[in-house]
């Protein structure tokens, strides 16, 4: 683990040449969450610890993994709190789903407004003419 | 003896306001003028004792008295004359005090701006929000004392923690707290109407100023914060999704869904019983913004104060207001309905359409701010809702609704032509769909960043196109028709543009944003983002009470070359080292340099230096102002109206 962290900061003192590893990197690092700072993710941490997870990410992306595996070395690593991305699964249904209940109810709100013949009301304009 | 004066003033405010509660809402009931006089002045002498308590405070902090257990912790001898001050309202029990401050302070202008009221409306308000201010005089004296002694005396302060040393930080607690707390006077409005079992026109007028009011502060005060953690947190980000930025933003959200439906009631009497919903909603949430930060129920840099009693005492306020507000509303807001009718396409239909989008959207943040809270509750389970989550359920919503924006100023009240209005601006579709063509040229696939800029410029070309078709209204388009518009107009116009620019900033920021990290040593140079930056040397610099190692680079730009200093903080109180950016804007974006850590290599001194592209950010610093302005000008239009028209336009209230 030192030995694989010790190459991996040696990495990533060399940026990244190729841009698109690059911009991978930066994506990833954006939804891993720094595990000894409150509430950052690891790109914005100036913490060690984030630095150390920085160079992981880019190790990772060097030895060829996708951004999938990548996301789930971290979470076996360090549990699914690492991960900024919730999970897709049955605790977290209810949260994906919120917008849309959100917007069901609000469509349902509007349509108890709505009120039946629209040609019945005329137009209106301010006294101060808006 | 001052920080004893001090907590003796603070409950006489409490006892003052005690009185406002008591007297006003008696006065309500009785409809009892008398009373009411009573309740103003025990408004009056709340607002001076608390003010007074406050700048007792602020006088402790000067004289750093560290006898007082607030001053040690959060300042020192050395701190520049600001930061001692701004140091007042830089922890948990100095801010509660200025919470109180301003809630009496609110409580003060409600008993001097009777407007178009009642009498039983007015009285009852001013007893409800001295409610308001004696429950949280309760709490500020009992659980968090800002004036509670250490004995013995300690020689020196902790310090203020050194991010916070800063000036945008200086302004942005008290401009979010006069936003909070401003949300407190519709709550007090709402409530009173409830009582009185109407909210009519009169009734509405009086809400709208102090929802403005607390929306054009939350936006400043947002705006702070943001501006701050864009320059002083070192990765060029403004906005992340943190809880406690949740917890101001969703009082933001309520508060703009206010401001535009209490329009509706005041100028077409419909809507009412939402207006005082929303009001009851919009308070509860800056109390719930209020708990999350104080409770620390959630990890975030911000939270200060983690003491669970506190966070149960602010759960007990929280369930008290809304259990009064939701309890009154659903006994009473029956009675009230009697919404004028209105067609799905006119302005109060899309008024309606921003409201129920805006509320979609408090409504998604506060689930995925909460979610992580009642996974742990249920499962034990430590799951992260971040920004993955936040960007797709927010972004869609305020698509859509930046795509109607634009078309409701230009709808008549109760029935609008769509037609007509989408032809009136064909000029800034024109736009939108160009703009969007050209993010496309230089970026292929981009197609999800070029919408957001198309629509980004749909919104702010369309109230340029709403400020020209006013200024042509009525007559040929001069120079003194010009200068004639109503300030509503320019109100109008103003926050529309900014929330225009905002979203180009945002999107262009978002999506295009670069970065490189290089370890350089004096006299290396690095190509990024079409500029060449050379570091010329680092070394140390003193500041007042840090010492600093600063990086000084050129940056070569085209045909400009600028140098530019970037630094690293360390404070003599301790603490980890802050950053201080070079920040080089420039048409295309913000050229970011933020220096990192000594990186040795093959024996010769070199540092890691981050190297940010953040193209338009400036645009949304601009944008935010933009619509702070506008409602700054929509309170002055509200104010000169109070002046010229008679209340008794109105009066029926």
């Amino acid at each position: 683990m030192i030995a694989a962290l010790a190459f991996a900061a040696a990495v990533a003192a060399q940026p990244p040449a190729d841009p698109a590893a690059a911009a991978r990197a930066q994506a990833l690092e954006q939804e891993i969450r720094c595990v000894v700072c409150q509430n950052e993710p690891i790109s914005q941490s100036t913490a060690e610890m984030a630095g150390d997870m920085r160079a992981l990410v880019r190790a990772r992306i060097e030895a060829g993994d996708s951004d999938d595996e990548i996301r789930a070395f971290f979470r076996d690593r360090y549990g699914e709190f690492v991960l900024f991305r919730p999970p897709f699964d049955a605790r977290t249904y209810l949260l994906w789903a919120a917008p849309a209940l959100l917007i069901l109810a609000a469509a349902g709100a509007a349509y108890s407004l709505r009120r039946r013949g629209d040609a019945a009301f005329a137009p209106e304009t301010d006294p101060d003419g808006r | 003896m001052i920080a004893e004066l001090g907590a003796v003033l603070a409950a006489v405010a409490l006892i003052a306001s005690l009185a406002q509660a008591g007297f006003g809402l008696r006065a309500g009931a009785r409809s009892d003028s008398a009373l009411a006089a009573i309740a103003a002045s025990s408004a009056q002498t709340a607002a001076f004792a608390a003010l007074m308590a406050f700048a007792l405070l602020i006088t402790l902090f000067v004289q750093s008295d560290f006898s007082v257990a607030v001053v040690q912790a959060n300042s020192h001898i050395d701190k520049p004359l600001l930061y001692k001050i701004a140091g007042t309202w830089g922890n948990h029990e100095g801010s509660m005090l200025l919470w109180c401050l301003v809630s009496a302070f609110f409580g003060l202008a409600m008993a001097h701006n009777r407007g178009a009221m009642g009498l039983g409306m007015w009285a009852r308000a001013i007893g409800v929000q001295g409610a308001v201010t004696a429950g949280a005089l309760i709490y500020t004296l009992i659980l968090s004392n800002p004036f509670a002694r250490l004995d013995p005396a300690p020689y020196a302060g902790s310090g203020l923690n050194p991010l916070l040393q800063d000036p945008a930080l200086a302004a942005h607690p008290p401009m979010l707290y006069l936003g909070y707390v401003g949300l407190s006077a519709p709550f007090s409005l709402a409530i009173a109407a409830l009582l009185e079992g109407k909210a009519n026109q009169g009734w509405a007028r009086a809400l709208r100023p102090w929802a403005l009011i607390a929306w054009t502060c939350l936006t400043f005060g947002i705006g702070l914060g943001s501006y701050w953690a864009y320059y002083e947190l070192g990765w060029g980000g403004w906005w992340f999704w943190d809880p406690v930025e949740n917890a101001s933003f969703m009082p933001w959200l309520a508060a703009c869904a206010l401001v535009h439906c209490a329009i509706v009631t005041e100028r077409r009497g419909s809507l009412a019983s939402w207006t005082i919903l929303l009001s009851i909603i919009a308070f509860g949430l800056a109390l719930l913004g209020t708990f999350l930060v104080r409770s620390g129920v959630l990890t975030s840099v911000h939270a200060f104060a983690v003491d669970p009693r506190r966070g149960v005492a602010v759960l007990a306020l929280l369930a008290v207001v809304l259990g009064v507000g939701f309890g009154l509303y659903a006994w009473r807001a029956p009675g009230l309905a009697k919404p004028a009718g209105f067609a799905a396409v006119s302005r109060e239909g899309l008024m309606v359409f921003n409201n129920l989008g805006l509320a979609v959207a408090a409504g998604a943040v506060l689930v995925g701010t909460l979610y992580p809270i009642a996974v742990e509750a249920a499962t034990g389970d430590l799951i992260s809702v971040g920004p993955p989550y936040f960007n797709i359920a927010f972004a869609p919503l305020m698509a859509a609704l930046f795509l109607v924006m634009p078309l409701a100023p230009l709808l008549t009240w109760r029935k609008g032509d769509a037609g007509a209005a989408l032809r009136t601006l064909w000029l800034a579709g024109a736009l939108a769909f160009a703009s969007a063509a050209i993010v496309l040229l230089f970026r292929n696939n981009a197609i999800i960043p070029a919408a957001g800029i198309g629509i980004g410029v749909w919104a702010t070309a369309g109230a340029f196109v709403y400020l020209w078709k006013r200024w042509g209204q009525g007559g040929p388009r001069s120079a003194a028709r010009f200068a004639a518009l109503p300030l509503s107009v320019w109100a109008l116009a103003a926050a529309h543009i900014g929330a225009g620019v905002l979203t180009i900033g945002a999107v262009a920021e978002t999506a295009f944003r670069s970065e490189r990290a290089a370890a350089l040593a004096p006299g290396e140079s690095i190509t990024f983002a079409g500029r060449t930056a050379t570091l010329l040397e680092v070394a140390e610099a003193q500041g007042p009470n840090y010492t600093a190692l600063r990086a000084t680079l050129r940056v070569a730009h085209g045909g400009r070359v600028d140098v530019a200093a970037a630094e690293r903080r360390a404070y003599s109180t301790g603490g980890a080292p802050t950053t201080e950016v070079a920040i080089l804007s420039a048409l295309d974006g913000d050229f970011y340099i933020a220096l990192g850590e000594a990186a040795a290599r093959d024996g010769q001194a070199a540092w890691t230096i981050r190297f940010y592209h953040n193209p338009l950010v400036q645009l949304i610093f601009w944008g935010v102002t933009l619509m702070g302005l506008g409602g700054a000008l929509g309170l002055a239009a509200l104010a000169r109206r109070r002046r010229t028209a008679p209340h008794s336009a109105l009066a029926a209230a």
